[in-house]
């Protein structure tokens, strides 16, 4: 972001290389452009743009959510940032514990190692992103063994306490996953993810496989666990319920853009970008008294295709508010409109827009 | 017609006989359908709201049968010269592959499921399969029922249906693949419209219009809708009337206003309260979760299925006595013991003791 719009939020410094002083991780400017190869060359015809310039920061301690829909690059998004791919450009600025600030963007393997374990990540299917013919010993163990941090008894203690964190009972330690239900297996997941320590964890849609019911627990298992371990998250979602309920702050995603970041209270109470408007009134609201009262605003046509994007702002053929020319033309960039609400849209400060109110709601 | 009964089910057990014994999917469930009304099954995964559906029409699958109950289907005919014909149906007493069911399957009832990719076929256009529908139930020509295609899919909101009667499922998004689908249902006016979890693999935006069309088309098309889904949003929006099912077995049933307000079981109370609604985080409201997970199938719980996980738990009843479907005003249903006569219940209880 850049400087001349942090006036906007008092109190906070830039670092030379850009980083706010308030973040714990800061995504400037990331694209993941992946090519597309054709022909008995296999000669690179054209990229997909799943991530196309993304700007955002996380606070520590907090949980951001980052949503949007199928194939808006969120989850490429935080695969970057856990560098399971290597980001096309950008950077990710990341604090240390001890106040230094690398850019995790071009490092090497043997570099990335360190920031492995205090990166973690936890899968949406919890039936595919734990190894069959590990027992839970292993499979939670396993980072553990690998940095050489536990062996023999002290890791089957760590590994049992663990266990006990998440709400399960260490005595399961040598069965094998399929002996798990999918709620069971997504804590888990939790579990493996939190053996090192971790600062930052970044959950990939990590409630949406999982039935009702079992995901509230699962939700209050991640809140406390935050609580304990200082924990920042990282929540990818495209259940905007859950992200309300979850989240500190929202990142909205549309076609590899970041358009709109603020306060979960001030998205949902007064979105500023078009798309996030229409994205609050799709959600259906478990109650039917809201039926009668809501106008949903219902978008024309499907979301572009990331590798042929439309010109200028990537949601004007579709956005009720477009003024054909300038939103055609030119491509808005994510700006500070009100002092932490970023938005990525030319006519943001004219627009009043619809959020979600939500004191009618509560019961 | 509307308020007429359309479908009832009565005391319905579909069972799947596998090698580690039989599951009990669907057991004892009846309900009614008016005809117009949208009626939502909700309930989580494992809870036989997809197995009741297929029951439904026949359509379990091996090593599944239904083994009691009755389906009772009220179908409407026009037959030559004369007037509507009313007749009563057992579509439960239908083998599961005679001539019989197939002319009710995709005419009378048809049905859109979840994943349009794997219910539609990939080596088939669009075009033929919807021809294909409307050729086996109507006595049309082929061009004919190619112009009623053509119809269909603009009525859907397929742009340039016409040239997409031409297109493979591959060459279509999700949503588009969903409106191709609901085309197909609609191609011989069904009077009843299954939906099992329509909008589940799409997004929130897309979500939206398909409900929207839905909607629409029921009241155009006249048909009944019963609407699959473990989304209590999507219910809220919906629904006429709920049935909420667990493990096989109706927990409760009503209009969808005394469901969401005025819950009486207590499965239904633990559900609702554990959806994330709007605002709750900002009144410090934590979400209140259910125990424990859904039980084996293989292992069923005796009493109240739900009583290992129910906060309301009366030892010595609710583990002994299945609980019997007691009536709660106008069309509402509630299947608890909390809400019976308990002294005689109990009553009962202390005798079978005795007995023992």
């Amino acid at each position: 972001m850049a400087e001349r719009e942090l006036s906007k939020s008092p109190g906070i410094t830039l670092s030379p290389n850009g980083m706010r002083s308030d973040a714990l991780l800061q995504v400037q400017d990331l694209r993941m452009h992946f090519p597309i190869r054709k022909g008995f060359l296999r000669r690179v015809v054209n990229h997909v743009k799943a991530v196309d310039g993304v700007n955002l920061f996380i606070r520590p301690g907090e949980t951001l959510g980052l949503v949007g829909e199928s194939g808006c690059g969120k989850t490429t998004t935080g695969r970057c940032i856990i560098r399971a791919y290597e980001p096309t450009s950008g950077n990710i600025l990341y604090r240390r514990n001890d106040e230094q600030i690398v850019d995790l963007a071009p490092m090497g393997k043997q570099d990335l190692k360190y920031y492995h374990r205090e990166i973690r990540m936890i899968f949406q299917d919890p039936y595919s992103s734990l190894n069959p013919r590990m027992p839970v010993i292993d499979l939670v163990g396993e980072p553990m063994k690998v940095n050489k941090l536990a062996r023999g008894q002290e890791l089957e203690d760590r590994v049992a306490f663990l266990l006990r964190r998440v709400g399960m009972r260490p005595e399961y330690m040598r069965r094998y996953p399929h002996a798990f239900s999918g709620g069971e297996r997504q804590r888990l997941g939790i579990a493996r993810s939190l053996a090192l320590d971790p600062r930052l964890v970044i959950c990939d849609e990590a409630v949406s496989a999982l039935d009702v019911s079992v995901r509230a627990q699962i939700l209050n298992l991640l809140e406390d666990l935050q609580q304990e371990f200082h924990l920042t998250y990282l929540f990818i979602a495209h259940d905007l319920s859950v992200v309300e309920y979850i989240c500190d702050r929202v990142a909205v995603m549309y076609v590899g853009k970041l358009v709109e970041l603020t306060t979960t209270d001030e998205l949902f109470a007064q979105p500023q970008h078009p798309y996030t408007e229409a994205l609050l009134s799709a959600v259906p609201q478990p109650d039917p008294r809201f039926r009668a009262r809501k106008q949903r605003i219902v978008l024309e046509g499907d979301v572009p295709d990331p590798a042929n994007p439309p010109s200028g702002c990537y949601f004007h053929p579709r956005c009720r508010y477009s003024d054909g020319s300038l939103c055609a033309n030119e491509e808005p960039a994510l700006r500070e409109t009100i002092p932490g609400h970023f938005v990525a849209c030319h006519h943001a400060e004219k627009l009043s827009l619809r959020g979600v109110a939500v004191r009618d709601i509560a019961v | 017609m509307a308020g007429e009964t359309l479908l009832e089910l009565k005391n319905l057990k579909t069972q799947f006989f596998t090698d580690d014994g039989v599951v009990r999917a669907v057991d004892g469930v009846s309900f009614e359908m008016k005809r117009g009304e949208t009626l939502c099954v909700v309930g989580e995964s494992g809870c036989g709201k997809s197995v009741t559906a297929r029951s439904i029409l026949q359509i379990v699958d091996y090593p599944g049968r239904v083994v009691e109950g009755q389906i009772l289907f009220h179908r409407q005919r026009q037959e030559e010269g004369k007037s509507e014909v009313n007749e009563i149906i057992d579509l439960a007493a239908l083998d599961p592959r005679s001539r019989a069911i197939r002319d009710v399957r995709g005419k009378d009832i048809s049905m859109i499921f979840q994943e349009p990719m794997t219910s539609l076929s990939p080596i088939h256009t669009i075009g033929d399969q919807i021809i294909e529908a409307i050729r086996l139930h109507l006595p049309v020509s082929k061009e004919e029922a190619e112009a009623r295609a053509v119809e269909l899919l603009r009525r859907v909101g397929i742009p340039r249906p016409g040239d997409r009667l031409n297109a493979y499922t591959f060459q279509l998004s999700g949503g588009m693949r969903q409106r191709a689908m609901i085309a197909m249902s609609l191609s011989c006016n069904p009077s009843l419209l299954i939906a099992d979890e329509p909008t589940t693999a799409l997004d929130v935006t897309t979500q939206a219009q398909i409900l929207d069309l839905m909607r629409e088309l029921k009241d155009e098309f006249g048909m009944s809708i019963m609407l699959i889904t473990h989304d209590l949003g999507v219910v809220a929006e919906m629904a006429d009337d709920v049935v909420v099912m667990y493990l096989g077995t109706v927990a409760e049933k009503g209009d969808v206003d005394s469901i969401f307000h005025d819950p009486k079981h207590p499965y239904t109370q633990a559900l609702l309260r554990s959806i994330p609604k709007l605002g709750l985080r900002a009144q410090g409201i934590r979400l209140d979760s259910i125990r424990g997970m859904v039980p084996d199938p293989y292992n069923r719980p005796g009493g109240c299925p739900y009583h290992t996980r129910c906060d309301d738990f009366m030892p010595g009843l609710c583990d002994k006595i299945t609980p019997p479907p007691i009536e709660m005003g106008e069309e509402r249903l509630v299947r608890c013991l909390l809400y019976g006569d308990q002294k005689a219940m109990a009553d009962q209880t202390q005798q079978t003791v005795k007995v023992r």
